[in-house]
């Protein structure tokens, strides 16, 4: 009897792991997917489409994540196929550097104003 | 003089505002593929079209030869258009085509294959669009021009003509 309950809450407890780990699975799969571009629709992400081209991309997705493939490597590989349109957050690169410091290079121009006209004030 | 310069720093800025929504609004909102870029094949296994048994990518490109890899399906109207050319590239002896059956029934394209002819040395099942994808296709038809030293060279997205056949065969001349 006492073997028989070790053994159903051993049962229990690694089917709780596994569920555990398909919902972290879902919740990596669903930000990359809302992070890749569908790149045959109009202002769609992979998740939000059900074109066969994000059909495709969701079933690679979810087979690298079982391979247990990072998210970065994902966007890696899915870059490396169809270049930094597919993916919505662009990292920086001689093509996107004007994108990421022109609103800190504006901050800093307005502070720098700011900065004067105060001065001036006092 | 103070005015002066700054009159001068908003022209700037507004030259430099100008340029950027400029260009901005020139470039294409929309998926333009490189075309020329040169990659590596992609390393595979795919099921075959008529042994129904699963092949590796390195077995499927191993001859000293180029090759042609062709996304079809029986459902896509423009690869109709374009078979009687690939039919015509199948006679070269200086190329293989290797076809990738896109998200296809097989009974259809069997009976596509029966009706208009076969230029394939080998066909490709990709039953859900990966294969595709490790090629980097977004649609079909696709046809990638791989070289000698099994480098993809040439990407012609939509269905090729006359004048793209008529540049295949000087590339492999």
């Amino acid at each position: 009897m006492k073997v028989l309950k070790i053994f159903i809450i051993l049962f229990l407890v690694t089917s709780f792991l596994e569920l555990k780990s398909d919902e972290v699975n879902d919740v990596v799969k669903n930000k990359i997917l809302k992070n890749i571009r569908c790149l045959i629709c109009q202002g769609q992400s992979v998740y939000d489409s059900e074109s066969e081209f994000a059909s495709s991309i969701k079933l690679i997705v979810d087979r690298k994540i079982s391979e247990g493939m990072k998210e970065d490597s994902i966007y890696e590989f899915l870059r490396e196929k169809y270049g930094d349109w597919i993916i919505y957050d662009p990292e920086l690169n001689k093509n996107t550097y004007i994108l990421w410091l022109l609103p800190l290079l504006l901050f800093l121009l307005g502070g720098a104003i700011i900065k004067k006209k105060f001065k001036f004030k006092s | 003089m103070k005015n002066k310069f700054s009159l001068f720093i908003i022209v700037i800025f507004l030259s430099f505002c100008f340029v950027i929504f400029y260009k901005g609004l020139n470039t294409p909102n929309n998926y333009t593929p490189k075309v020329n870029e040169k990659k590596n094949i992609p390393t595979f296994k795919a099921k075959d079209f008529n042994s129904d048994s699963y092949i590796n990518s390195d077995k499927i490109f191993e001859e000293n030869t180029f090759y042609i890899v062709n996304i079809w399906a029986s459902w896509c109207v423009p690869c109709r258009t374009e078979h009687p050319l690939l039919m015509q590239l199948s006679k070269n002896e200086s190329i293989k085509l290797i076809g990738l059956n896109y998200r296809d029934n097989f009974n259809n394209a069997k009976n596509f294959i029966d009706d208009f002819g076969n230029p394939y040395s080998r066909i490709l099942i990709d039953k859900d669009g990966i294969l595709g994808v490790e090629f980097g296709a977004y649609g079909v038809p696709e046809t990638f021009l791989i070289d000698k030293n099994k480098d993809i060279i040439k990407k012609f997205v939509g269905p090729i003509n006359q004048e793209i056949v008529n540049e295949i065969k000087l590339i492999i001349k």
